[in-house]
């Protein structure tokens, strides 16, 4: 069994972001950048999957700049067989990453695409689901637990209410939550095994993708700012102010 | 034009979700429509035709849409998409599963989690876990949208009289099936319609030590929710986490018990109306958004919140 597991370079978590002063956009010269947490969680799983003897080969993609290639050697790292950079520098909204990873997709023919529930950037949650319509392929979001059995993956998703399983057959897509695993840290050895490890580098044109935004960013702002308010010395004077100030009980 | 939106129900009832978003399909200019796909569902349509500002709700009731699969609520929709220039469901666990994939069918980009609507063609959307809004106009022709419901306000649940129409079920694409759910049932309100909520972090301490929030829920008659370091240790289920990858929420009073702050966890709390903090950390992040914050042990000051409030 193939898997595909997209990645995505993004601001790393800890970093708090900054609003460009003109409003263009956010601050990303001289940010330390990282793998989108859910896409770690992602290959951790396909490793895993690989590791227990279910699948055979990890695939790492990763669409964007020329810079993605050092996410893809993490995927590497952690323990994907190969990896493939789709190298643009248009900017990729999710409807163009769909039909990106869709064209690999029929090229590699993955049994399982693991990706992200979300990217931490544009926190669209979209890509994955696209990818599922766009090939007529079922779907598991924000999956908790992954089960591969006869040609088929039982999922259990996160939902609203709590938890639901459902059943999917394969060939299908998977998008990860936080709780499907914690994934390793990367060792040194691995990192220097990743670099020998292939990376191939293809165009969306190769691909025969249209990778132009619909949506057009008009501006980016600061959200409004909430100023600290007071510190209270004792539960009465909280409840007081909570009553007479907030009037919210 | 005219805007389509998709019902959140339980097959009886419409979640206030859908309310919420009905507001924003309102804003973008013209009729609004609702779409109620579920099985043995029109009380749920009857419902939704009683919601004020709905001219006519579309009934697909079949066995395919009981369980809400992905494939087929999407399939649906997209059978009924060619007479509508918006589609609008609420940002929910469920929204989010079905809704891109009736975009990238469209070939529609998506925009995701709107929280205003400038024009028919441009909204206002956060990003970097609202530590950024983007406005951002689409060029498609038709725009699919998620909306978070604290943007907007709920829609009144009576005052419209829209006639229910049924629509043929789209089939069942055999492509998934249901197995089953655990869900955690609860006497209080649910989290992200709450008024108030009482939220607990790792500061807890255990799943046993968030007895000591009940009686201030009680008391409040408040939802309770979590931090995403209390649902990994297993303290709480997981549908109680509030934050960037969590629920969003924007109650009256949200109360942080435990809690320090992160970003993420912030920005599924930081529209809150007055926010309170217990910790014991003074330079916790928390106390940065907080209205009213106590600084000491949760285990001596919850108790006494409790007393003090009678
Ligand atoms: C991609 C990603 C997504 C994430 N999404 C979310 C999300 O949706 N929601 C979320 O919450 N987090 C999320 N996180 C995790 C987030 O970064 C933090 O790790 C998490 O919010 C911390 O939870 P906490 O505040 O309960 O724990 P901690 O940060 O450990 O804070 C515990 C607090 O309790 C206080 N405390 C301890 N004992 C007591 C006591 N006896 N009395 C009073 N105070 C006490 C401490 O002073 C401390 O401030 C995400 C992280 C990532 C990487
Ligand atoms: N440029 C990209 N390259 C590779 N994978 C991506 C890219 N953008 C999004 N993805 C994948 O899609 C998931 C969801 O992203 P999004 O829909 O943007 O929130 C991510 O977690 C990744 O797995």
């Amino acid at each position: 069994m193939k898997i595909l597991v997209p990645v995505k370079r993004v601001v790393d978590y800890n970093v708090k972001v900054r609003v460009k002063a003109d409003q263009t956009g956010v601050e990303t010269a001289n940010v330390k950048m990282s793998m989108n947490p859910f896409d770690e969680i992602a290959v951790e799983e396909a490793v895993r999957l690989k590791e227990a003897g279910i699948a055979t080969e990890v695939i790492a993609v990763s669409c964007g700049l020329l810079s993605c290639q050092e996410t893809l050697r993490t995927a590497l790292a952690i323990g994907a067989d190969r990896a493939i950079l789709v190298e643009t520098d248009v900017e990729l909204q999710p409807l163009a990453v769909a039909k990106l990873l869709a064209a690999v997709f029929k090229k590699e023919s993955p049994d399982l695409v693991i990706l992200g529930k979300q990217a931490i950037d544009d926190d669209s949650n979209q890509t994955g689901q696209m990818l599922g319509a766009l090939l007529g392929r079922p779907q598991a979001t924000f999956a908790s637990k992954v089960v591969i059995e006869g040609g088929a993956a039982q999922v259990t998703r996160e939902v609203d209410g709590g938890l639901e399983t459902i059943k999917i057959t394969l060939p299908a897509i998977v998008t990860t939550d936080l709780r499907l695993n914690e994934p390793r840290y990367v060792t040194l050895p691995n990192i220097m095994k990743a670099k020998k490890k292939p990376l191939e580098n293809v165009k969306p044109a190769d691909l025969g993708v249209d990778v132009t935004p619909r949506l057009k960013t008009l501006k980016v702002t600061e959200p409004p700012k909430r100023s600290a308010g007071v510190k209270v010395p004792d539960v009465a004077t909280l409840v007081a102010k909570l009553k007479n100030e907030a009037k919210v009980i | 034009m005219t805007a389509l939106v998709i019902a959140e129900h339980d097959n009886a009832s419409i979640k206030v979700a859908t309310n919420n978003t009905i507001t924003a399909a309102a804003k973008c200019g013209g009729e609004v429509h609702v779409l109620v796909a579920g099985h043995n569902c029109k009380a749920a349509a009857d419902a939704a035709a009683q919601i004020a500002g709905v001219t006519k709700v579309l009934l697909a009731d079949a066995p395919q849409f009981a369980d809400g699969l992905a494939e087929n609520i999407a399939a649906q929709i997209v059978a009924l998409a060619g007479a509508y220039s918006h589609i609008l469901a609420p940002a929910t666990a469920a929204g989010k599963n079905y809704l891109p994939r009736v975009a990238a069918v469209l070939d529609v980009q998506q925009v995701s989690e709107i929280v205003s609507v400038e024009s028919p063609d441009t909204f206002v959307r956060p990003i970097y876990a609202g530590n950024a809004l983007a406005t951002v106009q689409s060029s498609d022709a038709k725009k699919v949208i998620t909306v978070r419901t604290t943007g907007f306000d709920a829609a009144p649940s009576t005052g419209g009289s829209a006639a229910v129409e049924s629509v043929t079920a789209a089939p069942d694409a055999g492509l998934s099936s249901f197995i089953g759910r655990e869900v955690a049932k609860s006497e209080r309100p649910e989290l992200t319609a709450a008024r108030i909520i009482v939220s607990g972090g790792r500061g807890m301490g255990s799943g046993e030590n968030f007895k000591i929030l009940e009686p201030l829920a009680d008391k409040l008659g408040a939802a309770m929710g979590a931090s995403r370091a209390a649902v990994d240790a297993g303290f709480v289920p997981n549908d109680w986490q509030v934050g960037q990858t969590g629920k969003i929420v924007a109650p009256q009073l949200y109360i942080a018990v435990g809690i320090s702050g992160a970003i993420q966890h912030l920005a599924g709390m930081k529209d809150s109306k007055t926010i309170v903090a217990i910790n014991k950390d003074p330079e916790a992040p928390i106390f940065s958004v907080a209205d009213y914050g106590i600084v000491g042990d949760l285990f001596t000051i919850v108790p006494e919140l409790v007393k003090e409030l009678g």
